[in-house]
């Protein structure tokens, strides 16, 4: 059956080679390898919820008065986008469910590519000939975290306004071209969401899921030329790749993934509340919640911003204001540095050659300790996102709050850059000690035995 | 130049004039007609001279592809084979007499990067003028009186000691810029008008209302960013991120007992940025 079914495509688009070999294709085995698969899979759960959503949800900023279920809200003035968004919470079946799906999902989106990014960069397989994945996969990053914040600021709720609020303060504080840009994507220096709840979904449903679908077949299109990275071991060199076939092993363990994931985010959606948008209320220019969180792969942008230093810088009549520091220049510092880290490391180790075996973490302490470093100094930068939530628990000030998290990124991404590189030196020296050589024995012709060491 | 080359040449006159034509249509109104056919003129001389390029500059050329489809068991060559490199030379062989052809080839990129300038005009179509939206001003005028949410007007009698209200500007009620909160103190606290201070409610920070007030400290918090303004000192900064004070609002009591303006914020509202340094 199937080899009539190939022989059929087969004479019209002479795929039976490509077809035989991807069959066959070797997957290595490693858990770590299905982080990015994580990813694929929620994409997916994101697409079909955010189809349904799409049907029901009314991209217009223009006002009306609510009357529904939710007694609260009776009779308020609301913009349609809201009062849909309570609609699809309350009167339609099953849309309060998808909608926390919906978002939980993005929550995992944003998390599993930040664990794969974790994974590759950890182990080194960003290196030579694989960077142009690398790149790809930061550029979906950025688009992933630009799509969650257009997601969450679409239902015009006082949370979603309020965020909007604070990108549109972020992207005025541009030298140059902040007022202008402003004052063409959001109406005005103030954020008109009349004219944004319709760009925002023009973005959020088509420009940038084209874009993330497109770079996701790019991404896949050059795994799957590159081949697999795999960690050293019996049998496995440079130029090979040991693995599951992908048929049928690796398909049934990656569907099982893909149930899981869709498993996982329907429980959330249908077990833990999130974003309840009707407790936040309408969005009004001078309302505002206390305390206010964005989600939390914003977080990181929401806590620098409290942490940035209070300094305008002037000259000449023009000034740059201080959001500019913590929410344009830090992310865009960082994510050149993680753009480039490939050629950084390339040419600091003077290593041009192409890599197919993996580095255990431990095996490459500076790479680790800089991974380490940077990622404890954005969860310092994360958690003082909600330093105002902690200091309701600890009975401090705001304000101490604050320092300590100022002192915290600047002294504990050191501080672990030299414990982590103590640990992998020590990792590393330890193997020598309590393992002994694995070798290989393979008879010779004489009858004896050869030792032949094994990486 | 030869005659054929001279063609090319007009034809690429002919879409760098139209992608001006469209850029000057776009600045001047948007006129549909003049805007539609710039932009046809503009492609068609791309067209013309794209035409033009491979019939009478690029070589004539014949090369034959084996079909490949259809041939079982045919292995993918891994990386190019001679004969791959062979076609990539001539490839670029024939790429290089458009070289020769310099002032062509210039004015080639000059019309293409004309075109792409008029195709990224009409960005300007999203939003209005920049002059339009900077809020220099408020809606605050001299003796504006002070309207809350609910259409009410606040009275010097309204408010006691150590509290606050979000007022609008008589006639503006949610206009975002103009939102102030009036706060009360004790009178003598600050040079007020019976203890009735007004500050902008837009942060200057990342523009977030300043909802909040702490009556033993006398203080004004953001919650977006604890960004702190001292309100019995003129709101300067006391803690957080914001690089300047609140700008306050100079008020009075009216003789009819209402709180009103005696005129507009003395500086802009809300975050700074690169055209305005405050």
């Amino acid at each position: 059956m199937i080899s009539r079914l190939l022989d059929w495509v087969d004479v019209r688009l002479g795929a039976t080679h490509f077809v035989a070999t991807s069959l066959r294709k070797a997957f290595p085995d490693h858990w770590s390898f299905m982080l990015g698969e994580i990813n694929m899979y929620t994409f997916l759960v994101l697409l079909a919820t955010g189809t349904f959503l799409a049907f029901f949800f009314d991209p217009n900023g223009a006002k009306t008065t609510y009357h529904g279920p939710y007694a609260l809200l009776d009779g308020t003035t609301m913009s349609h986008a809201y009062a849909s968004a309570l609609k699809l919470s309350f009167e339609v079946n099953g849309g309060l469910l998808i909608r926390q799906v919906h978002h939980w999902a993005a929550l995992i989106f944003v998390a599993g590519i930040i664990m794969h990014m974790g994974r590759v960069f950890f182990t080194g397989a960003f290196r030579k000939p694989r960077e142009i994945n690398w790149l790809i996969g930061l550029a979906m990053l950025m688009l992933a975290m630009f799509e969650g914040f257009a997601g969450y600021s679409m239902p015009d709720d006082l949370m979603s306004g309020t965020g909007l609020r604070i990108a549109v303060s972020i992207l005025l504080s541009v030298p140059f071209v902040g007022a202008w840009a402003s004052s063409l994507l959001a109406g005005g220096v103030f954020p008109d969401t009349e004219v944004m709840i319709p760009r925002l979904f023009v973005t959020h449903v088509y420009i940038i899921p084209a874009a993330l679908a497109t770079l996701m077949a790019m991404h896949l299109a050059i795994l799957w030329r590159q081949k697999h990275t795999q960690f050293p071991g019996p049998g496995r060199t440079e130029t090979n790749v040991v693995g599951s076939p992908l048929v049928p092993r690796y398909a049934a363990k990656s569907m099982g993934l893909l149930a899981a994931v869709v498993a996982i985010c329907f429980a959330l959606g249908a077990i833990v509340q999130i974003n309840p948008v009707w407790d936040w209320g309408p969005y009004k220019p001078w309302e505002v919640m206390s305390p206010a969180q964005p989600d939390w792969y914003v977080g990181w942008l929401d806590g620098a911003l409290r942490l940035g230093p209070p300094v305008a810088f002037h000259f000449f009549g023009h000034m740059i204001p201080s959001p500019f520091w913590m929410a344009v220049l830090l992310p865009l510092l960082l994510f050149i540095l993680i753009a480039a880290w490939p050629w950084i490391e390339a040419a600091w180790t003077n290593d041009h050659r192409s890599h197919h075996l993996l580095d255990l973490p431990r095996a490459v302490p500076v790479r680790t300790s800089m991974g380490v470093a940077i990622m404890v100094f954005c969860l310092g930068l994360l958690l003082a996102g909600s330093g105002d939530v902690q200091a309701r628990y600890v009975h401090e000030p705001i304000t101490t709050i604050t320092r300590f998290y100022q002192i915290f990124c600047l002294v504990a991404p050191i501080a672990a850059f030299f414990i982590t590189y103590a640990f992998c030196v020590e990792l590393r020296a330890r193997r020598g000690v309590h393992e002994a050589p694995r070798v290989r024995l393979r008879r010779n012709a004489a009858g004896g035995y050869d030792e032949e060491t094994i990486a | 130049m030869m005659i054929k080359d001279r063609v090319i040449a007009f034809s690429l006159i002919v879409a760098m004039l139209g992608a001006v034509l469209f850029i000057v249509a776009y600045a001047t109104g948007g006129n549909r007609l003049f805007e539609g056919l710039a932009v046809a003129f503009a492609a068609a001389g791309l067209s013309g001279a794209a035409i033009g390029w491979a019939f009478w500059i690029f070589p004539d050329e014949q090369v034959v592809d084996e079909r490949d489809v259809a041939v079982e068991g045919r292995s993918d060559a891994p990386v190019g084979s001679a004969r791959d490199f062979e076609e990539i030379a001539q490839t670029e062989a024939a790429l290089m007499t458009t070289t020769r052809r310099g002032v062509l080839t210039r004015m080639l990129y000059a019309a293409l990067g004309l075109f792409g300038i008029a195709m990224v005009v009409p960005v300007r179509s999203f939003g209005p003028a920049l002059g339009e939206t900077i809020p220099f001003h408020t809606k605050w005028r001299k003796g504006s009186r002070m309207q809350r949410e609910d259409g009410t007007f606040v009275k010097a009698t309204d408010l006691n000691v150590d509290s606050f209200t979000t007022v609008f500007p008589e006639g503006a009620i949610g206009d975002e810029q103009s939102q102030t909160m009036l706060i009360r103190v004790q009178d003598g606290l600050a040079q007020s008008a019976d203890g009735y201070l007004a500050y902008s409610k837009v942060c200057t920070h990342a523009g977030c209302p300043v909802a909040l007030y702490r009556t033993d400290s006398k203080q004004m918090m953001c919650p977006c960013h604890q960004s702190v303004f001292d309100v019995v000192r003129d709101g300067k900064v006391v803690s957080g991120p914001a690089d300047h004070a609140l700008p306050r609002l100079p008020i009075e009591i009216a003789p009819d007992g209402y709180v009103v303006a005696t005129g507009d914020f003395p500086e802009p509202v809300g975050p700074g940025f690169w055209n305005e340094d405050v």
